[in-house]
């Protein structure tokens, strides 16, 4: 008797709009964040909070609760939604721009109080859904709309590195940096997506993974040569790893 | 042996899954979908080992279901 071994996650919407680019790792994202609250079973009590970017329109595929924060705001407004009803789980799905560039105040702040929430950052090098400008997390040499000789660390700085800032925040208890350039790397960015949010759900502070993933558009790349860059320049710049894991040592 | 169920109006043809398909039993449709893409088309071969790499590296959830 043949066997059901994968299906659409409850926790994306049946009637699911996937509103990105051909081959955007954004997708896959967003289904694995739906498939660990489906394995977690907090559907029903999980509220998410959508920021501004490529991602904007998480309702329009999230079967949650979902409230639009401003650009940048997403860990304020978690803040609030997890403060004002703490028995809910609380998530964020951000870009890097929203993240780590106008929403670096709010990101430190809420991880510093150990806000019990679950932040994703996907970090793609750029502003993408604004037409490719440099971010904070462009590289070096990257050509972007607003670095079109290249990102120079004498004009324009240096790239933030997200992961190693946030794993020193004292309220953070899981920090990771995931790539989605593999089956294998899917399975384990998997992995790291569930523990944040068991960092949630066991009190420990603030849970974190930053998703290294590909903007075929902007990149102007396939979404093949997309992976392998993420392979290559990124990983070598942004270093994949669990940063920190306060899940596992409490078991 | 395995057996998936493809969505081809859903597919953006990214060819992400017929490029990491083990098997090799995913090739590229030679008609239009909704979408205006030549979308992704499982061939039905035996082959297919209902691994569900192909659903897990499709960024559009194009690949509905997967048996095994
Ligand atoms: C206050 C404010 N400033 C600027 C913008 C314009 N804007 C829209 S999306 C975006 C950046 C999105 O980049 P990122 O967060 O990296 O998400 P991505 O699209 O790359 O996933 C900007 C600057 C805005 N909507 N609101
Ligand atoms: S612009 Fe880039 S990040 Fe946005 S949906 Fe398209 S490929 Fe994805
Ligand atoms: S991975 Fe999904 S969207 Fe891409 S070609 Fe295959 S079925 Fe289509
Ligand atoms: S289930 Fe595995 S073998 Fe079958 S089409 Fe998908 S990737 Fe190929
Ligand atoms: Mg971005």
């Amino acid at each position: 008797m043949e066997q059901l071994v994968y299906k659409k996650p409850d926790s994306i919407r049946d009637d699911f709009k996937i509103t990105f680019c051909s081959g955007c790792d954004h997708g896959v994202a967003v289904r694995l964040v739906a498939e660990v609250l489906d394995e977690l079973g907090v559907r029903e009590k999980t509220i998410g909070i959508a920021s501004v970017g490529c991602s904007v329109f998480s309702y329009d595929f999230f079967n949650v609760d979902i409230v639009e924060a401003q650009h940048g705001r997403s860990m304020a407004v978690a803040t609030g939604v997890k403060r004002s009803k703490p028995d809910k789980i609380v998530f964020t799905y951000q870009g890097d721009g929203d993240l780590a560039s106008i929403g670096i105040a709010e990101t430190i702040h809420a991880m510093t109080r150990g806000e019990k929430v679950t932040a994703i950052c996907i970090n793609n090098t750029t502003y993408g859904m604004t037409g490719g400008q440099a971010g904070p997390t462009t590289l070096l040499g990257q050509v972007t709309t607003t670095t079109t000789q290249g990102r120079r660390a004498d004009i324009n700085g240096y790239p933030i590195k997200i992961s190693e800032l946030l794993k020193e925040i004292e309220g953070t208890a899981f920090v990771a940096r995931v790539t989605l350039d593999s089956p294998q790397a899917v399975m384990n960015a998997k992995k790291c997506i569930k523990k944040a949010f068991e960092a949630q759900i066991k009190g420990l502070g603030t849970g974190f993974v930053e998703i290294l993933a590909t903007c075929p558009t902007n990149w102007k790349m396939t979404p093949k040569q997309a992976h392998e860059r993420v392979r290559g320049e990124m990983s070598e710049v942004f270093k994949p790893g669990i940063y920190k894991d306060k899940v596992s040592e409490g078991k | 042996m395995g057996r998936i169920v493809l969505n081809r109006d859903r597919c953006k043809a990214c060819y992400i899954c017929v490029d990491s398909c083990p098997k090799k039993v995913l090739e590229v449709d030679e008609e239009v979908n909704i979408l205006g893409y030549y979308p992704a088309k499982f061939n039905g071969n035996e082959n297919c080992s209902g691994c569900a790499v192909c659903a897990r590296v499709c960024p559009d959830m194009a690949i509905e279901k997967v048996f095994r």
